[in-house]
């Protein structure tokens, strides 16, 4: 199965809500474009958990330019489409790697997020991209997150350091690039510990692991990773705030898109925050992941709805 | 943007007012934001929908257009709206006299094995003999991950390395439990998506073997608009019985509270508020309504605060305050103010992110102490009221004790604390009450204060991690504590 096609399986469940629930808007023929029918629509943006302000900013276009006359369903969708198109948009942005030695990526976010199992995504990636890889176990904290990390580096083939339960992470990431610039690995991906966002101590103890690699080579961590849930609702907006305050990060990896969440979060964190989204998670082993790119993203959700027409 | 709820239904309202009189169009601003505000707080759309059809028709009925303040009235019933829709509480985990099976379930990475240990851990305390069931045999190092927990708490914790289905380790667990006398069960189920048949038959199947007395749904306070997908799912395939609702110390609204509530329509049991096994608080419908709104209970207090206190003191007190002319004459008059807002638990536990508080002072007997620290009081000079750090030496404080019926290492206790206080209170008073609020929460969060005169138990994770070091030393201290405790004790004895 290729990336695009990984890409729609996880997204398919989340269109078809979205398409049925738009069609029903749509009788046959037009339709009056009047404040019950926005409301409706206004109820299918938030479902999606994009929030109140980017919802409101797509009811209101579709309000300028279409109240009180009877549209055709494609033309609403374009304006909509337009404009998550322009909410979103961002180049594919894959992984950057290193000009020389290895590329160093740090992977963060709440707790139970996906973070682990991500990293285990991209080091799979990497393993057939031909690439070395060495994974950091410095989540020192949470009962036996060392050896669910270590599962995944025995499956992959892949190095891993680990340290002392309840020890110091940044010694751990520290070792972690130490031995990947000993054994010219491609790739060093450090997991940390889940924390909420508002945890300040933890979050200190974040930007010191981030502070630590960047010592040992001065562009590291080459990528800061938040990985988000895709059932995450609004707080999701916080969690990129703080999170990119405290380490800078570079990108999103979106967990959990093969449920019937629509990860409309990230709408909002692209227009309120900046942060762009790189892959997608669609499932539990380590080939579940994909580039995200936000056109066939858009397209993907309203795609079936034309068909239908 | 929660914050200013109160503030944007207020100016919402005033400037209705500025022009003409309050009308139903002017109204549903207000009504509007109210709707934004829970959309914001993760509520999902149709719970909203539903719930902004019953407030519209209270908030435009006379009572609430012609009040002197429509938009604190719109706002009470907006909260008391919230508090019916969440309750009715009911804490309890139905154990019977033999064998409790409990089951826990949810989607992935929802806070289910972590809730586990924190539920063994409740029920050992209450005396019961818990057994921790690891039936995740999915999630990579998942039994090693319920092993750790065990072990940190001393808990017995069955699993099987080899089984491949989770069914015969739940049905063998119950079998195993008989054998070592455990009490209640807690099975610890792999997280699974709602719409993977598969594993949900699966979780259906352990539900008829095991037949579980009360089966929790594990939900992430963080969620969104998905809440009720996947409540409604797994209330379809098991019934639940409650609810648990995790990661609460964080900002997350917790509007997925009532969407769950809303598709279920079960009790929410408990709330994890931290990633360590003493993490797990009751549910109240009030502080999570007071949350969802942005805006703790504060709306009540105040309320209460106005009605009930002597404003003109309260303002006599403030100026004090803020020339640093506060004597424990003034604190007196304070403990006494406090007193008619009722209870003093129930007065913290209205405070937002006071809630631990509220809690930590419910086995102290803050009344008593109170009273304690007014007889204290009025054992004192005039002179020693006014500047206790300076005048109270030895012999006064033994004078000072014996009047009171209490040791003199109270008196001294009283003393600090007030000073502490005191100074507290200056800088208090130059904020705005919001400020205060968070003032007030991050000294409780401290552990520092305790207006029942005591040094309280601290709960709340700051989210400091301990390295075992650490951890030892803080043992060291307390059991030190401890043994101080116990040789005053035989002293008075
Ligand atoms: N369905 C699905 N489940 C996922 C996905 N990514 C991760 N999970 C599951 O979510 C749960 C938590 O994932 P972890 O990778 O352990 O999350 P984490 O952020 O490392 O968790 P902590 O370290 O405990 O904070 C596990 O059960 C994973 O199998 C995904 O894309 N889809
Ligand atoms: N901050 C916080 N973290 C929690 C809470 N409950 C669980 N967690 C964390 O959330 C993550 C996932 O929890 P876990 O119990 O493994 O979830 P499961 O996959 O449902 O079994 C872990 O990192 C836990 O430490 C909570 O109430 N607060
Ligand atoms: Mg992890
Ligand atoms: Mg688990």
């Amino acid at each position: 199965m290729g990336l695009f096609d990984k890409f729609k399986k996880g997204l398919e469940k989340t269109h078809d809500l979205l398409r049925t629930d738009i069609r029903d808007l749509f009788k046959s023929e037009g339709q009056l474009v009047d404040e019950e029918f926005l409301d409706g629509l206004f109820e299918r943006l938030i479902r999606s958990d994009m929030g109140v302000k980017a919802g409101q900013e797509i009811i209101d276009e579709v309000r300028t330019a279409y109240r009180g006359r009877v549209v055709e369903m494609e033309d609403v969708l374009d304006t909509i489409k337009k404009k998550l198109k322009e909410l979103l948009a961002q180049p594919a942005d894959p992984i950057r790697f290193a000009d020389s030695g290895p590329t160093v990526i740090m992977v963060c976010g709440v707790n139970g997020c996906g973070k682990t199992t991500s990293i285990a995504k991209l080091g799979q990636m990497f393993h057939e991209q031909g690439k070395k890889v060495v994974l950091g176990a410095a989540d020192t904290f949470r009962a036996a997150a060392v050896e669910q990390l270590t599962v995944w580096a025995n499956r992959l083939g892949a190095e891993i350091v680990t340290g002392p339960e309840g020890g110091d992470p940044a010694s751990v990431a520290h070792r972690a690039v130490a031995r990947a610039l000993e054994i010219n690995a491609d790739v060093c991906i450090v997991d940390t510990a889940g924390r909420l966002q508002t945890q300040q101590n933890l979050m200190q103890q974040l930007t010191k692991i981030h502070r630590v690699l960047g010592k040992q080579i001065p562009e590291a961590p080459h990528e800061v990773i938040l990985v988000l849930d895709a059932t995450t609702g609004q707080n999701g907006i916080s969690q990129a705030k703080h999170f990119t305050e405290a380490v800078q990060c570079t990108g999103i990896i979106l967990a959990k898109l093969d449920g019937t969440a629509k990860g409309g979060v990230v709408v909002a964190i692209r227009s309120q925050v900046g942060l762009p989204v790189k892959y997608v998670g669609v499932g539990e082993t380590a080939d579940d992941l994909a580039l995200f790119e936000p056109d066939p993203f858009v397209e993907a959700l309203f795609e079936d709805v034309e068909a239908i027409k | 943007m929660f914050e200013s709820l109160q503030q944007g239904i207020g100016s919402a309202m005033k400037t209705i007012r500025g022009h003409a009189k309050l009308t139903e169009g002017n109204m549903r601003d207000g009504l509007r934001l109210v709707q934004q505000a829970l959309l914001e707080a993760d509520v999902s759309f149709p719970a909203v929908k539903d719930f902004m059809a019953r407030l519209t028709e209270q908030a435009l009925g006379e009572k609430v257009l012609k009040s002197l303040r429509p938009e604190e009235h719109l706002i009470g019933i907006v909260h008391q709206e919230l508090i019916n829709l969440m309750g009715p509480v009911d804490h309890s985990l139905h154990l019977r006299g033999d064998v409790t099976v409990l089951m826990l379930c949810g989607l992935q990475g929802s806070g289910k094995t972590t809730t586990c240990g924190k539920l063994g851990r409740m029920i050992h305390e209450r005396g019961r003999k818990p057994m921790l069931v690891a039936a995740d045999l999915q999630r990579p190092a998942a039994i090693q991950q319920l092993e750790v927990i065990g072990g940190q708490l001393g808990l017995p914790v069955y699993a099987d390395k080899e089984a491949t289905d989770p069914v015969t380790v739940c049905h063998n667990a119950v079998k195993q439990a008989k054998q070592i006398g455990a009490e209640v069960i807690i099975l610890d189920t792999a997280g699974r998506l709602h719409i993977d048949a598969e594993l949900m038959a699966q979780l259906e199947r352990i539900d008829k073997r095991c037949n579980p007395e009360q089966i929790y749904l594990v939900v992430d306070a963080m969620t969104g608009q998905d809440a009720v997908n996947s409540a409604k799912a797994f209330n379809e395939a098991l019934e639940l019985d409650g609810v648990i609702m995790t990661k609460l110390d964080g900002d997350a609204r917790g509007g997925a509270a009532l969407s769950v509530k809303a598709v279920a329509d079960v009790p929410i049991k408990f709330i994890g508020t931290g990633e360590h096994m003493d993490a797990l608080e009751e549910f109240h419908p009030e502080r999570m309504a007071g949350r969802i709104l942005g805006m703790g209970d504060v709306v009540s207090l105040v309320e209460q605060a106005q009605q009930k206190l002597d404003q003109d003191e309260m303002a006599k007190q403030e100026a004090k305050l803020r020339k640093g002319e506060f004597t424990l004459d003034d604190f007196k008059k304070m403990l006494g103010q406090t007193k008619k807002l009722g209870p003093l638990n129930k007065v913290m536990g209205m405070i937002p992110g006071m809630g631990n508080m509220a809690d930590a002072l419910g086995d102290v007997d803050a009344e008593k102490d109170m009273k304690r620290l007014v007889g204290v009081i009025d054992s004192m000079t005039p002179e020693e009221r006014r500047n206790p750090t300076k005048t109270i030496d030895q012999s006064r404080r033994r004078r000072i004790a014996a009047g009171a019926g209490v040791e003199p290492h109270e008196v001294n206790e009283l003393v600090k604390q007030f000073t502490g206080m005191a100074d507290l209170m200056k800088r208090m008073s130059s904020m705005s009450l919001r400020e205060r609020m968070k003032t007030m929460q991050q000294v409780a969060k401290g552990g520092m204060m305790d207006p029942g005169g005591r040094l309280s138990k601290q709960k709340q994770s700051t989210g400091k991690r301990l390295t075992p070091k650490e951890r030892a030393k803080q043992k060291k201290l307390r059991e030190k504590e401890k043994r101080r405790k116990k040789r005053d004790e035989k002293r008075k004895g």
